[in-house]
């Protein structure tokens, strides 16, 4: 045996040429194959910021340096509220991609337009309370507490308001172009932008405010 | 066409999740189901606050994975699996640098020299 076997079909080459073991020229890939993986990858790169937003204030969390604490600051119905507005905003979202996929562009336009009006909902609400809690003296300067909660809190806020700015974007973009391959592939990531926010809203409302109440 | 793989209508062939508005619905019912328990244990306290702590927490758990599944579309399938693989790696990290986090901090709070204001309260 002076060589090792090699089953037929993997070798490509005939005679005259050099035998191959890998794809020479690559096949062709469509345009924007990859874009949905890599805004997923980008997605959990945005959990791990996140987490260590999350870890700050677990650790933090208790610190009030004699300052208030979650008990005397937060308002559970008025976070029920902005939970509220979020979780139809996601379902208004969804609602736009099923208008999406049976190629209606005004009805996509319409549900993403209503999403905004949610997402801006939860962010007036968020600003309100933030507003309420700065006047009371709770500052982000107050304690690690509040500093934490600030800026876990503040971070996602930030978050909705660039993806509110992308919703007018897709929009403007959808009324430009219609519903061409590039924009059926924005409508997704943002999709997954949205959602994916939504889901980090769980654990803020869960580990800050319910949690933060029952301490 | 100088590219012989190349087909007329390749933008078409981008692999999209599909969605369904019976997704949706599951999706979001079970999500305000999720929402409105914790929500109603926390402000009427039924419950005790460890067990009232333990059954939020299972909830949030169990709320992720439904948007996961029903709203974002995460399925072992989605990428050829990729989503899931760069999924899980993402969690390992986050629960290590979460308990990680957690255990040491709480160490060095007990470690630490008691302050001024505790030293007062010792024997």
């Amino acid at each position: 045996m002076s060589a090792p076997t090699i089953t037929a079909d993997s070798i490509t080459a005939t005679a005259d040429q050099p035998v191959q073991f890998y794809d020479l020229d690559e096949h062709a890939h469509p345009e924007g194959h990859s874009t949905m993986l890599g805004f997923w990858i980008y997605l959990m790169s945005d959990c791990l910021i996140f987490a260590i937003l999350f870890a700050c204030f677990a650790v933090l969390g208790g610190s009030y340096a004699a300052g208030p604490a979650p008990k005397d600051l937060f308002e559970l119905p008025l976070v029920a509220l902005n939970t509220a507005m979020l979780l139809f905003s996601s379902i208004t979202y969804g609602f736009a991609v099923l208008q999406m996929q049976q190629g209606k562009v005004k009805g996509t336009q319409l549900w993403l337009a209503i999403t905004g009006l949610f997402g801006l909902a939860f962010l007036g609400i968020e600003l309100y309370e933030f507003h309420h809690l700065i006047e009371i003296g709770a500052t982000p300067q107050r304690s690690a507490f509040l500093s934490s909660f600030f800026t876990l809190v503040g971070t996602h806020g930030l978050h909705v308001t660039f993806g509110t700015l992308w919703l007018v974007v897709l929009m403007v973009q959808l009324g430009k172009h219609g519903l061409i391959a590039a924009n059926k592939r924005r409508v997704m990531c943002l999709s997954m932008f949205w959602h994916f926010l939504d889901v980090v809203w769980i654990g803020v409302f869960t580990i800050v405010y319910l949690m933060g109440v029952l301490r | 066409m100088s590219d012989p793989h190349h087909a007329a209508d390749g933008a078409h062939e981008i692999e999209m999740p599909h969605a369904s508005m019976r997704d949706y619905l599951i999706g979001f019912i079970l999500s305000v189901v999720l929402t409105a328990i914790p929500f109603w244990l926390v402000m009427e306290r039924p419950l005790s606050d460890g067990a009232t702590a333990a059954v939020i927490m299972v909830f949030a758990a169990v709320q992720i994975v439904v948007h996961m599944v029903f709203f974002l579309h995460m399925s072992p399938k989605a990428e050829g699996g990729w989503s899931i693989t760069s999924l899980t790696f993402t969690i390992i990290i986050v629960v290590i640098m979460l308990a990680g986090s957690l255990w040491v901090m709480h160490h060095l709070n007990t470690n630490m020299m008691p302050s001024p204001h505790d030293m007062s309260q010792l024997p």
